[in-house]
């Protein structure tokens, strides 16, 4: 289930591009005219953005053999023009020597840069920055309507720990980190649409290179965070039938005066812990490719696991690409760190709103680790009960006299 | 609102700890993609 899930989002988000070019089958061109070179309906045909079949350009690299002897006119000129050779090294089959090291080292043009560069500068950033200023927007309307969520009940006056000194500190790394991480991942995405114009480039030099040092270390810090979140959490995040109660309720955040029983994590909680886990460690993976260029290839090995599974033929995508370009990895991977990082923002402003000034006590939580003992009562009733039975335990072992 | 303070701090330490930790193990972009020959700063 978890497998098929995963697999569709990464096929349906990751090839959005490729059913387009994949809707768009080229049509048969006739180039007897140009003698087998491209047509001004091929160049049309590109300006348009359509696929077009480039496999006569692809093939001209010329060949060796075919130069005239030394001795023979013009026979020190070679079988391969400057063309084809140029041909060659766009379409990988140059046979290039290097002295640098690196598997990428070795691609001299890398053709299909334009297509992520697009994709990068045009429906990644478009959609991405309404999808955050939609959650922003759909936050302040909530409270709008709703207003903060007060603690109904009369409050005691007495408090309860709900998070220890280790749970808060493995949250604020986590938390800490990520915004750090956001702040400066915007920054580098959106620099030249939004922060050039402001600042100009010798100012924005300044702030992208600090941006990708805080961005680049920091993301050690957020790993860990979340490994320790997890170990710590991942008990109390297991769903179980009271989830079912909270969620046919809202969680009574629509209402006033409704509180669904809940033991530590309510199931809006256990959401946000899935979500963090699950973006967490694909973002994480996806960062350390990032962070060791062409050291952690990972997509050619994932489509390859998604063409087995059947799913990207089934929904009319074809078979993926399981041979690429070294930084054809590297732009999947950016393309994917970036998608899933939006997604991962959205649901975090929703967090954030929602422990700060959307409810009344809830920050106390991690602020301070001790919450009213009401609000415990009203949010987290099972947990409360919970707690008081292990206190009135530990009281009757100690006034229980040793035999 | 202290562990939250030190969880901060913790992420400056660490950041700063794993910059020096991989430059020192070598593990730097100019390490891994180039070779000595082409270095301007050996």
């Amino acid at each position: 289930m978890f497998r098929s899930f995963l697999a569709l989002l990464l096929t349906v988000t990751l090839m959005m591009p490729v059913a387009a070019q994949d809707a768009e089958t080229p049509a048969p061109v006739d180039r007897s005219a140009t003698g087998g070179a491209q047509t001004l309906e091929d160049i049309l045909a590109r300006q348009r953005g359509e696929q077009i079949d480039d496999s006569f350009r692809s093939d001209a690299i010329g060949n060796p053999d075919n130069a005239a002897g030394m001795n023979d006119p013009l026979g020190t000129l070679g079988g391969t023009s400057d063309s084809e050779i140029y041909r060659a090294l766009r379409y990988g089959t140059a046979d290039v020597t290097v002295s640098s090291r690196g598997p990428a080292a070795e691609v001299l043009i890398q053709d299909a840069g334009m297509g992520w560069v697009q994709f990068r500068e045009g429906p990644l950033l478009t959609y991405g920055g309404y999808l955050l200023l939609a959650t922003l927007g759909l936050l302040t309307l909530f409270y709008v309507l709703r207003g903060r969520i007060r603690i109904d009940g009369p409050k005691t006056g007495r408090t309860i720990t709900r998070f220890k000194a280790v749970e808060r500190f493995g949250h604020w790394l986590l938390a800490g980190s990520f915004i750090l991480l956001g702040i400066t991942g915007l920054v580098s995405l959106f620099g030249r649409v939004a922060f050039i114009p402001l600042f100009g480039h010798e100012a924005f030099a300044v702030i992208a290179t600090a941006c990708k040092w805080i961005h680049n270390n920091v993301a050690w810090a957020f790993m860990l965070g979340l490994v320790m979140v997890f170990v710590m959490w991942v008990l109390h995040n297991i769903p179980n039938r009271t989830d079912l109660k909270w969620l046919a309720v809202g969680g009574g955040l629509f209402s006033k005066d409704v509180h669904p029983p809940a033991k530590k994590f309510n199931a809006g909680q256990k959401m946000i812990f899935w979500s963090v886990v699950l973006l967490g460690v694909s973002i994480s993976l996806s960062g350390l490719s990032l962070l060791f260029p062409f050291e952690m290839p990972m997509f050619a090995k994932t489509f390859a696991i998604l063409n087995d599974t059947g799913l990207p033929q089934l929904v009319g995508l074809g078979t993926l690409p399981e041979v690429m370009a070294p930084h054809e990895e590297m732009q999947y991977a950016q393309l994917w760190h970036s998608i899933v990082a939006f997604v991962f923002m959205a649901i975090i402003l929703a967090h954030i709103y929602i422990g700060s000034v959307g409810m009344e006590g809830a920050f106390d939580a991690m602020g301070s680790g001790e919450v009213e003992e009401q609000w415990a009562k009203e949010h987290h009733g099972l947990w409360v009960e919970e707690v008081k039975a292990k206190e009135q335990e530990k009281l009757s072992a100690s006034a229980t006299p040793a035999e | 609102m202290k562990t939250m303070l030190i969880a901060f701090a913790a992420t400056a330490v660490i950041s700063v700890g794993a910059w020096y930790a991989l430059d020192l193990i070598g593990f730097s972009a100019a390490e891994q993609g180039t070779g000595a020959a082409v270095r301007l700063d050996d």
